[in-house]
């Protein structure tokens, strides 16, 4: 229900009254065209203007507008490690949610049954309880006193002093949890579409299971995959909620930066800068993992 | 097959669903931590991260936080006012989307789809820039274009999904019956679709409730529920907190499944 991937529609019938070349179409889409139109695409044009403002002006002074291309080569050089640190954290925060959220999607459409819209429901019920307050849960569990840092030390992956709360694994683990119904759900689209008689069809000739799976399912799932981990990178490189309540200072991801620099030290051209560098890089990250997994047609 | 490799396979089906019903479980922890929480006495310790004792004072003085019912009724006046903006705008792009043919609609399909597909700090940071250059003072007003925008985009794809998944021969048949095209689509059409945008309407105002990232950005003076409880979470949050995620998500599981019992209720009238 929530996120789907656009190319989980199913495929198109005719329709009753037939597509027209009138003018009707151009008026029921105006308005919502409009608002994202004024709303999220002049705004890019903004972000760019801002990028290239005198870094030297302030919210009193203004900004005057001198091309300053040197936002960029700065924006780069003060803030890499955040940057880094965003594309990483959410690297392998995808990762764990496409390992997780694969076996969770399989096991709700091959072996869901009846249950299968309960189970989904289920998957975006997280969703209904607030964002913050959710990552906030994870500020307790993973607390120096709670049972999961008693239970690691007691095993001894954890040192008698090793902390979870406040490192990297725990703003990973934080990124892992928000996002992983983002993945579920085009994973579970992809999967349940996939005819069940081909994966049995591999069993007759003499396929082992995972040899099936590899040769059959995962390659008629890629679709579902891309979306997924699309899906799932994307809201987690630009994250920094999970950062900020679960991190330390050495943590900080290019959200945090760009949110300071916008609200506290109103740095208006250091953070236009910043902000359209993230959307470069996963822009064009998206764009060339998209060519390598083929999946043109995604839009 | 071998009987060990039934065995073998045996484990392997039931091996799937015991790991992803783990990982579902996984995914309730937090809420079932909020829950707890809800009834958490901490007033004894400055340990805000521990469940001390049981109480129901956080229920009975729901309120007592300074500001925190303000910051959810304003949360749910922005909420529903984007919501009906945002359902009727993108119930409308919907029908153009599936019922018309005009120049620009891949345009279109990509434009409604690069919305869910951008980092939050980004289209925050943009329209922050877009106010900013024009003079706009941020506040409830920013707030509310901001949640349309974002909403819009979910809406569309929605209703679209439900509209697609319909079975056109139930429009034909009301024309085969002489009813008028505005009557097939007021008594056929809309009804049918119905559920969709009420999905898309639901699903618009908890995204606009616990919206964080973009609010923040653009909200000035004003303070939402989240961004409360983000602003607390600096200094200690208040237990009351939990008590609202608590009502948020019964209230929304009990929709969501009223609208379930509905639709099976319904199937089994048809069945009958």
């Amino acid at each position: 229900m929530a996120v789907q991937a656009p190319e989980a529609a199913p495929p198109p019938r005719a329709p009753a009254v037939r597509p027209r070349r009138k003018l009707t179409g151009y008026w029921l889409i105006l308005p919502g065209a409009l608002w994202l139109g004024l709303f999220f695409v002049v705004p890019f044009y903004s972000l760019l203007a801002t990028s290239l403002y005198d870094p030297n002006g302030s919210v009193l002074g203004g900004y005057d507008m001198t091309y300053h291309f040197a936002n960029f080569v700065d924006a780069i050089k003060d803030y890499w490690e955040p940057l880094l640190r965003s594309l990483g954290y959410a690297g392998i925060a995808t990762l764990i949610c496409l390992v997780l959220g694969y076996l969770l999607a399989y096991a709700i459409a091959f072996k869901g049954g009846r249950w299968r819209t309960l189970l989904l429901v289920l998957v975006i019920a997280p969703f209904f309880t607030s964002f913050l307050l959710r990552t906030l849960s994870w500020k307790l569990i993973l607390a120096d006193d709670g049972f999961v840092v008693d239970a690691l030390q007691s095993v001894h992956i954890l040192g008698a002093d090793d902390r979870l709360l406040a490192t990297p694994v725990a703003v990973i683990a934080g990124l892992t949890y928000n996002f992983l119904p983002f993945m579920v759900l085009p994973l579970y689209a992809s999967l349940e579409k996939i005819d069940g008689r081909l994966i049995e069809a591999a069993g007759d000739l003499y396929a082992s299971p995972v040899r099936a799976f590899f040769k059959v399912t995962w390659p008629l799932s890629l679709p579902g995959v891309v979306a997924g981990t699309l899906l799932t990178f994307i809201p987690a490189a630009g994250d920094y909620v999970n950062a900020q309540l679960l991190g330390n200072p050495n943590t900080r991801m290019a959200g945090n930066v760009i949110q300071d620099l916008f609200t506290k030290t109103s740095d208006y051209a250091a953070a236009g800068a910043l902000s359209v560098i993230l959307m470069l890089i996963i822009v064009g990250m998206v764009m060339a993992y998209v060519r390598t997994a083929g999946t043109e047609d995604l839009v | 097959m071998s009987g060990f490799g039934r065995i073998k396979r045996w484990i392997g089906d039931h091996l799937v669903m015991a790991l992803g019903l783990l990982v579902l479980v996984y995914m309730f922890v937090p809420i079932a931590v909020v829950i707890l929480m809800s009834f958490n006495d901490n007033s004894k310790s400055r340990n805000l991260y521990a469940f001390q004792n049981f109480t129901w004072n956080n229920w009975t003085g729901m309120c007592k936080p300074d500001g925190m019912c303000a910051a959810v009724g304003k949360s749910a006046e922005i909420g529903l006012l984007a919501t009906i903006v945002a359902t009727i705008l993108g119930t409308l792009a919907a029908f153009a989307m599936v019922r018309h043919d005009f120049k620009g609609k891949s345009a279109s399909n990509v434009i409604i789809f690069l919305p869910m597909a951008s980092p939050e700090i980004v289209m925050g940071s943009s329209l922050l820039a877009l106010f900013l250059s024009v003079g706009f003072s941020l506040g409830f007003w920013t707030i509310f274009i901001a949640h349309v925008m974002f909403c819009l985009s979910f809406v569309v794809v929605t209703v679209k999904a439900r509209l697609t998944g319909l079975d056109s021969n139930l429009e034909q048949a009301a024309m085969d019956l002489y009813a008028t095209e505005s009557q097939t689509f007021w008594r056929v059409t809309f009804p049918l679709v119905l559920p969709g945008i009420l999905g898309a309407a639901l699903l618009s105002f908890s995204l606009s409730f616990d919206d964080f990232i973009i609010t923040n950005l653009n909200a000035g003076q004003t303070t939402t529920f989240p961004m409360f409880v983000y602003g607390a979470a600096q200094r200690g949050v208040p237990m009351q907190v939990n008590v609202i995620g608590t009502i948020m998500f019964l209230i929304s599981i009990a929709i969501v499944l009223g609208g379930e019992v509905n639709n099976r209720r319904k199937a089994r009238a048809l069945a009958a």
